[in-house]
C-alpha cells in the first residue's frame, strides 16, 4: 500500500471507531439504567409503577403517574407560551428584520441558550415565585412558575432550529409568490410557513425534549409536591425532579424505583425523537422533489 | 406602446448593471432580449415588475412607463403592479402544493373566495397554458411530481390566472428538454394575442422562432432593437452582427 492509501485507511477506520464509541456509550448507559430499574418493575409491576398514583417510598409505594402528569403539564404549558413567541421571532428574524437588527438579535438569543439552568432557577426562585404568589395566590411554587422558566429556556432551541427551517425554504418559492403580487405576510403565511413546517415541528419537539428533561430550574420553582394538581397554580413534581430530589438517600427498592423513573423519562424522549424523525422524513421530500 | 423605458440606469451597490436604457415594447407582441450572460437582460426584466426591490442594494434612476405611468412612482402599489406584470422564472418553481392550489394561489391572495369562480379560472388557465389535458385527472396531486416541462407550463398557468397584461419570461426554456421547449414556444405564440410578452433567451434560434421584436444587450447597454427578421438578417450595428454570427458571447 502506498502512503495515501494508508492515510485513507487510517482516517476511515478512525472515524468509524469514534462513531462506534459514542454508540457504545449510549447503550452502556441505557443498559445500566434498565438493569438498575428492573427490580422495581419486577417487584412492583411495570403497570402499577407507571400508572400508580401513590409515591411513598417509606411504605414501598412507587407509582409515578402523578409525576408523568406533572412533567406533561409543565412542558405543555411551557410550549403554549414558547411556541408562538419563538415562531414569530424566527419569522421576524429571517423574513422581516433588516440585517442590522438580525446581527444584533442572533447573539442575544444564543446567549439565552448559554445561561446555566441554575441561574434560571435562581431567577425564578427569587423573582418569579414572589410575583406569582402576589398576583395569583398560593405559595408561588407552581406549574405556572416552572412553565414560565422553561418557556424562556426553550425559546432559543425553538427559535434557532425553526430559523434554519425557514432559511432552507428555496428562494424560488418566495420569488414566485412575490411575482404573483402577494404581500410579505401572505408569502410567509401561505408559502414559507407550510414549506418550513416539518422543520418547525422538529424544533418544537426538540424544545419538548429540553423542557421535559430540565431538572434544576424546575426543582427550584415547582414546589415538588407529589399530587395531581388542581390548577396551574398548584405545586407539582416532575419525573426529573423526583430523581434529583431523592437520589441522595435512596436505598433498596426505592433506589431501583428512581431508575425506573429514568426509564419512563427515556421512553417518553425516545417516542418524541421517533415522531420528529418520522415527520421530517415524510414531509422533507415534498420540498426537494420534482426537478427542483 | 405598452412599455416605454426612458434613461433607465440600474446598479447594485457599486456595480453599474444597466446603462442608460431606452426602449419601447409594443402591446400584444413577443419581444426577445438576447445577449451574453451577465449583460443585464434579467436585471432589466426584473426592473419592470420591481422584483429587484427585494435586493437591498438595488438602486435605479430613469423611468419605466407601463401604460404611460411610471412603475417606480411612489403612488404605485407594488402588489397591483406585479398582478398586472406577471413573471415566469428560469427554473420551474411551482409551490409544494397541489396542481390546483398552485394556480388558485394567485386568486386567493388577491381576495377571490368563490370556489366556483376559482375552479373555473384554474381550468381556463391550465387550458390556456396547454397543460390541462395532462393534469385534468390529477389536479390534487403535488405539482412536484410533474416533469420539468409540465412544471414550467403550470407556472405559466399560475401567472395567467391572475389575469396580467404583461408576462415577463426569464429564460423560460433553459432548464427544459427540446420537446418541452417546443411546447412552451407554441404556447408563447398563442399567448401573444392576449398578452404582451417580454422574454429573455440565450437561444438565438428561439428568438427567431417566437419573437416579433428583438433587443440585443451587451455589457449593460442596449445595442440594438428591431424587428426580429431585420435584426438577425441585417443588423445595423457591428457588435450585433458579431454576436449573432457567433464571433463572441
Amino acid at each position: 500500500m502506498n502512503r495515501e492509501k494508508i492515510n485513507e485507511f487510517l482516517i476511515e477506520k478512525g472515524l468509524f471507531i469514534t462513531a462506534i464509541f459514542s454508540i457504545i456509550i449510549i447503550f452502556t448507559i441505557l443498559i445500566f439504567i434498565v438493569m438498575e430499574a428492573l427490580p422495581a418493575f419486577q417487584e412492583y409491576g411495570f403497570f402499577r409503577f407507571m400508572f400508580g398514583m401513590e409515591w411513598s417510598p417509606n411504605d414501598d409505594n412507587f407509582g409515578v403517574f402523578t409525576m408523568i402528569l406533572g412533567s406533561i403539564f409543565v412542558t405543555f404549558l411551557a410550549l403554549m407560551m414558547a411556541v408562538p413567541l419563538s415562531l414569530l421571532c424566527a419569522f421576524f428574524m429571517e423574513e422581516i428584520a433588516p440585517n442590522k437588527v438580525k446581527i444584533f438579535l442572533k447573539p442575544v438569543i444564543q446567549t439565552l441558550a448559554g445561561i446555566p439552568s441554575v441561574v434560571y432557577g435562581f431567577f425564578g426562585l427569587t423573582v418569579l415565585v414572589p410575583l406569582v404568589r402576589e398576583y395569583f395566590g398560593g405559595t408561588g411554587f407552581s406549574i405556572f412558575t416552572a412553565s414560565l422558566i422553561l418557556a424562556v429556556m426553550i425559546l432559543p432551541t425553538i427559535i434557532s432550529v425553526s430559523q434554519d427551517a425557514i432559511k432552507s425554504v428555496p428562494h424560488d418559492f418566495k420569488e414566485a409568490s412575490f411575482g404573483l403580487g402577494s404581500t410579505n405576510w401572505q408569502t410567509i403565511r401561505l408559502i414559507i410557513f407550510p414549506a418550513a413546517l416539518p422543520g418547525i415541528v422538529t424544533a418544537i419537539i426538540l424544545g419538548i425534549g429540553r423542557a421535559i428533561g430540565e431538572t434544576l430550574a424546575v426543582i427550584m420553582v415547582a414546589g415538588n409536591v407529589v399530587q395531581i394538581p388542581g390548577s396551574i397554580f398548584d405545586p407539582v413534581r416532575t419525573l426529573t425532579t423526583n430523581i434529583a430530589l431523592e437520589m441522595g438517600y435512596a436505598t433498596g427498592l426505592h433506589y431501583n424505583a428512581l431508575f425506573g423513573t429514568a426509564v419512563i423519562l427515556f421512553i417518553i424522549i425516545i417516542i418524541l425523537l421517533i415522531i420528529a424523525n418520522y415527520i421530517q422524513n415524510k414531509h422533507g421530500m415534498d420540498i426537494g422533489g420534482g426537478t427542483l | 406602446m405598452k412599455i416605454k423605458v426612458k434613461n433607465l440606469n440600474v446598479s447594485f451597490g457599486e456595480s453599474h448593471i444597466l446603462k442608460n436604457i431606452n426602449m419601447s415594447i409594443p402591446e400584444n407582441s413577443v419581444t426577445a432580449l438576447i445577449g451574453p450572460s451577465g449583460c443585464g437582460k434579467s436585471t432589466f426584466i426584473r426592473s419592470v415588475n420591481r422584483m429587484n426591490d427585494l435586493i437591498p442594494t438595488f438602486q435605479h434612476d430613469g423611468k419605466i412607463l407601463l401604460d404611460d405611468k411610471d412603475v417606480y412612482d411612489s403612488k404605485v402599489d407594488v402588489v397591483n403592479l406585479r398582478k398586472k406584470v406577471g413573471m415566469v422564472f428560469q427554473k420551474p418553481n411551482p409551490f409544494p402544493k397541489s396542481i390546483f392550489e398552485n394556480v388558485a394561489y394567485g386568486l386567493r391572495i388577491h381576495g377571490e373566495t368563490d370556489e366556483e369562480i376559482i375552479e373555473q379560472i384554474v381550468e381556463d388557465s391550465l387550458k390556456a397554458a396547454a397543460i390541462w389535458d395532462e393534469v385534468e385527472d390529477k389536479l390534487d396531486n403535488s405539482a412536484m411530481g410533474l416533469s420539468g416541462g409540465q412544471q414550467q407550463r403550470l407556472c405559466i398557468a399560475r401567472t395567467i390566472a391572475v389575469n396580467p397584461e404583461v408576462i415577463l419570461m426569464d429564460e423560460p426554456c433553459s432548464a427544459l428538454d427540446p420537446i418541452s421547449t417546443l411546447k412552451i414556444e407554441d404556447l408563447i405564440h398563442k399567448l401573444k394575442n392576449d398578452y404582451t410578452i417580454v422574454m429573455v433567451t440565450h437561444n438565438m434560434q428561439q428568438a427567431t422562432r417566437v419573437s416579433e421584436y428583438t433587443s440585443f444587450f451587451l455589457s449593460g447597454e442596449l445595442i440594438e432593437s428591431d424587428y426580429t427578421d431585420q435584426l438577425f438578417v441585417s443588423p445595423k450595428e457591428q457588435k450585433t452582427e458579431d454576436y449573432i454570427t457567433g464571433r463572441f458571447g
